[in-house]
């Protein structure tokens, strides 16, 4: 078996693995996030949103204001004026003014830092569970989520997407009956439409995945450069090869 | 064929010349090198099955230079490592490049070094006079796979602690000892700061150097006995006039150059990784690691990483605890037997007969299945398959004395086969 | 073509297949070791930390001086006096450098009489450049001894006026440095930074 389809083999095996990801981790399907990280105006729109809607309680403690500000392409003033609140210098870190005892009192877990969240969750994942909440009179907060169930994180965005309630079904399977949410109804009006809404989610999502991972854009426009001058080597290479064994019979 | 030795073998004049030879006065440097590079013989016939030896020597160096790099950075305490490497990823320049260069390498480490050892089983290169290069190999392999166990607690992510908890404690399964193994291993009565530090104490020095001492005595045991070849001839047997093998070509500039292509393949197929998929859908780095450990919340589903799988699946295929540790470090120790558990009278499979060949694939199917079955839930359909290909797991080992020596072999030829 | 035609082709196309490999290998081999190299510079982490620093100088009183850390390093902020201020040209002559010559030690605005943006504030490393010792306070004039006031360096003795001058005969070799600073506003300067906005 050669060696090119050895590899080839590997290949198709890893890709295959790495297709099989899409689902929450309770088998929930998630909504496609469908963002597109190369979109700068959406990822501005996803900064103010994250800026406004959630460092009042979450952190992005890894991230540098200085660092979104350069990609953003946003001026100094900008940055000063519509993305930091409680910071002063644009070197410093995006942190929340919560303090962290407090929101565990309060909530009964510290909220989590978000730099990594859309790493670890996914994007389809937070895409899903910001537009997930659904009226719930037995919880605190007056709301659960369908993405992660008993969530202790309030319905922050209901303002613009209004409250909506989850249409259920229920599945009985060897005497065990289990609910599942099929849909959901809007039964109380944000000031946007789902379309809006969506959009706003994105846009937020789009955010949290480039704050994961800055560099992104970057190293796959430096991986380019790094083929091209590895395929001109090899090429070299492959023609030394043959000349010195040439004289090998 | 003279005309290029010739060249090769000239002796350096002038002040370089004059260089030289001091040395040469103090220092065995040309005659070293006469005998491992420019006069080392190895057959002409070598495909690219054996190229997976330089390529692990690449990834070794490679794993060297970036870790000595992250060391630089990363904080191996547990209040402070998750955060370092986040300085490392955004704030260190270059960091980012430093950590996937070192992350990829691990796996594809993992990648290379099967395939070398599977080359060995391809072509008999485990036996005799190999079979202590193959132990040296096997012992490389144990410690490779320490260090990456070491190695993956670093980062101190929700799987890092996960995971060697559950590891950890399964060397409590060891009757009378193993409790005071596990506070041994652990430095505390649970994984913890001090557990970290020593792991990091064993990644980073204990380890290491162990492994290049082990590769450097693994290649002296090559060059005392000389390299196997597909056909699985000896290639010594058969010189010419000057003494050098008929068969053979000089490894330098011959194989140097044959692998130096091989070596830019592989860069090229390692490189597309760091740029294009670093995390390799959760496979090398995985999601839940993204995620600071959480000593009061297990993830939903731990498994270790992708290369330990296999094994992995044979321990939890086994209901029992103790037999489970038991069978799962069987699996991992019966290669070692390999030399002597083979009865064939040839070495390559290219001449062994459709018993050993029917062999050799259930064992492949089997160690991979086995792999993937590790990485999922256990339960279901899932249980009663990891079973069954444990069993064929263990079979391709435990029958081998059998079925080689009944296998009908094929005869070798004089010549290795060579198509130029 | 003859035989040897054929092979000194070969040999040639041998010979330039090397050098272009070896060259190729070795560039690449250069670059990839950029990253690694430029690594250790100061990562945005030390930029940040090593920022410029803001002292308010309201509460500080004619002959008084304090104390900040800018990037780990003590620097002096004294508010000189009126007497400070007139004693400073007397022990001009047993100066090393009384004219700051040595371009190192201090930017150009502050080559002056009262090395610094304005005479009342000494802007001044805590940093004696014999070795690096932290040099004490000694602002009370000693007229018997010819000791205006300065600072007095406890490691081996070097003497420094109240400009940071290094006095003749110590093992000091230059004048304390002046760190990049500007003036704010009247009351506050930030110290590691002399142009442009803050």
């Amino acid at each position: 078996m050669d060696k090119v389809k050895v590899i080839a083999r590997l290949f198709a095996v890893f890709a295959l693995l790495a297709m099989s990801q899409g689902f929450a981790a309770g088998g929930a399907a998630l909504d496609h996030a469908d963002i597109d990280p190369g979109n700068k105006a959406s990822l501005q729109r996803g900064a103010r949103n994250f800026m406004n809607y959630c460092s009042g309680c979450h952190s992005a403690k890894y991230v540098r204001f200085n660092t979104i500000g350069k990609y953003l392409e946003l001026s100094e003033e900008q940055l000063i004026e519509n993305l930091m609140f409680n910071a002063e210098k644009t070197f410093e870190t995006i942190n929340t003014a919560m303090p962290a005892d407090s929101a565990e009192r309060w909530f009964g877990t510290a909220p989590p830092d978000m730099s990594l969240m859309a790493r670890s969750k996914g994007a389809d994942y937070v895409y899903s569970f910001l537009r997930g909440f659904y009226l719930d009179p037995d919880s605190p907060t007056g709301v659960d989520n369908k993405v992660l169930a008993g969530t202790s994180m309030p319905h922050v965005l209901w303002e613009l997407q209004g409250y909506q309630k989850a249409l259920s079904s229920s599945h009985t399977e060897d005497g065990v009956t289990s609910h599942s949410i099929d849909g959901f109804e809007l039964v109380i009006d944000g000031s946007m439409d789902g379309e809006d809404f969506d959009d706003f989610v994105r846009d937020t999502v789009n955010f949290l995945v480039y704050i994961a991972e800055p560099i992104r854009s970057e190293r796959r426009k430096l991986g380019v450069w790094v083929l091209m001058f590895l395929i001109f080597f090899w090429i070299l290479s492959v023609m030394l090869k043959k000349q010195i064994w040439k004289d090998v019979k | 064929m003279a005309r290029v030795e010739a060249e090769v073998g000239k002796r350096p004049e002038g002040v370089w010349g004059g260089l030289v030879k001091w040395i040469d006065d103090r220092f065995p440097m040309t005659e070293t090198l006469k005998y491992h590079v420019t006069e080392y013989y190895a057959a002409k016939s070598f495909n690219w099955w054996y190229v997976f030896g330089v390529l692990a020597f690449v990834v070794l160096a490679i794993q060297l230079v970036t870790g000595i790099f992250l060391t630089m950075n990363y904080k191996p305490a547990a209040a402070e490592a998750f955060a370092s490497v986040e300085y490392i990823m955004r704030d260190v320049e270059w960091g980012w490049l430093i950590r996937y260069l070192h992350s990829t390498g691990a796996s594809f480490f993992f990648i290379v070094v099967y395939l070398h050892m599977f080359r060995a089983m391809l072509y008999g290169s485990y036996k005799k006079p190999r079979e202590l290069i193959w132990l040296i190999g096997m012992l490389i392999f144990f410690v490779l796979m320490a260090e990456g166990f070491a190695g993956y607690l670093l980062p101190w992510g929700q799987m890092s602690y996960w995971g060697a908890q559950v590891i950890i404690s399964l060397f409590g399964a060891i009757p009378v000892v193993g409790d005071f193994l596990v506070e041994t291993i652990r430095g505390d009565y649970s994984i913890s700061d001090i557990t970290l530090n020593r792991f990091f104490a064993l990644h980073v020095i204990v380890l290491p150097l162990t492994l290049i001492g082990l590769v450097f005595v693994h290649i002296v045991a090559l060059h005392e006995v000389g390299s196997n070849n597909p056909d699985g001839i000896e290639i010594k047997k058969n010189k010419d006039a000057s003494g050098k093998p008929v068969d053979g070509v000089a490894f330098h500039p011959y194989h140097t150059t044959k692998d130096l292509v091989a070596i830019i393949v592989f860069l090229m197929i390692f490189t597309a990784v760091v740029f294009f998929a670093p995390d390799m859908g959760g496979y090398f780095l995985e999601h839940a690691n993204f995620e600071p450990a959480n000593l009061t919340a297990t993830p939903e589903h731990i498994a270790p990483v992708w290369y330990y799988t296999p094994y992995y699946a044979i321990l939890r295929a086994v209901p029992d605890k103790l037999w489970g540790f038991i069978l799962f470090g069987a699996s991992v120790l019966l290669p070692v037997f390999l030399p002597w558990l083979d009865r064939a009278r040839v070495k390559s499979i290219r001449y062994r007969g459709w018993i050993y060949k029917s062999a050799l694939t259930v064992f492949v199917v089997s160690f991979l299945s086995l792999g993937w079955l590790g990485m999922q839930p256990a339960e279901g359909v899932y249980v009663m398959a990891a079973r069954i290909f444990s069993v064929l797991y263990f079979a391709f080992f435990l029958l081998m004395p059998y079925y080689t020596s009944i296998d009908k072999t094929k005869p070798v030829p004089d010549r290795v086969v060579y198509h130029g | 073509m003859t035989e040897d035609d054929v092979d000194r082709i070969d040999r040639n196309r041998r010979h330039f297949l090397t050098v272009a490999t070896v060259v190729t290998g070795a560039a690449g081999a250069g670059l990839a070791s950029i990253p690694f190299l430029a690594s250790l510079r100061p990562s945005a982490r030390a930029q940040a930390l090593g920022a410029p620093v803001e002292v308010p100088l309201g509460s500080i009183q004619p002959g008084e001086m304090v104390r900040v850390l800018w990037r780990g390093r003590l620097v002096f902020v004294l508010r000189r006096d009126e007497g400070m201020l007139a004693r400073l040209p007397e022990t001009v002559a047993e100066l090393r450098d009384p004219d700051s010559a040595v371009v190192d030690q201090q930017p150009d605005y502050a080559v002056n009489e009262t090395r610094s943006v304005k005479p009342e504030w000494l802007v001044v490393e805590g940093s004696c450049t014999h070795l690096g010792c932290a040099p004490l306070e000694d602002f009370e004039p000693r007229p018997v001894e010819g000791w205006g006031g300065g600072f007095f360096c406890p490691c081996h003795g070097s003497k420094f006026d109240l400009a940071g001058r290094v006095y003749k005969g110590v093992p000091a070799p230059t004048n304390m440095r002046v760190p990049p600073h500007r003036f704010v506003r009247d009351d506050l300067i930030l110290i590691g930074q002399d142009t442009g906005a803050a």
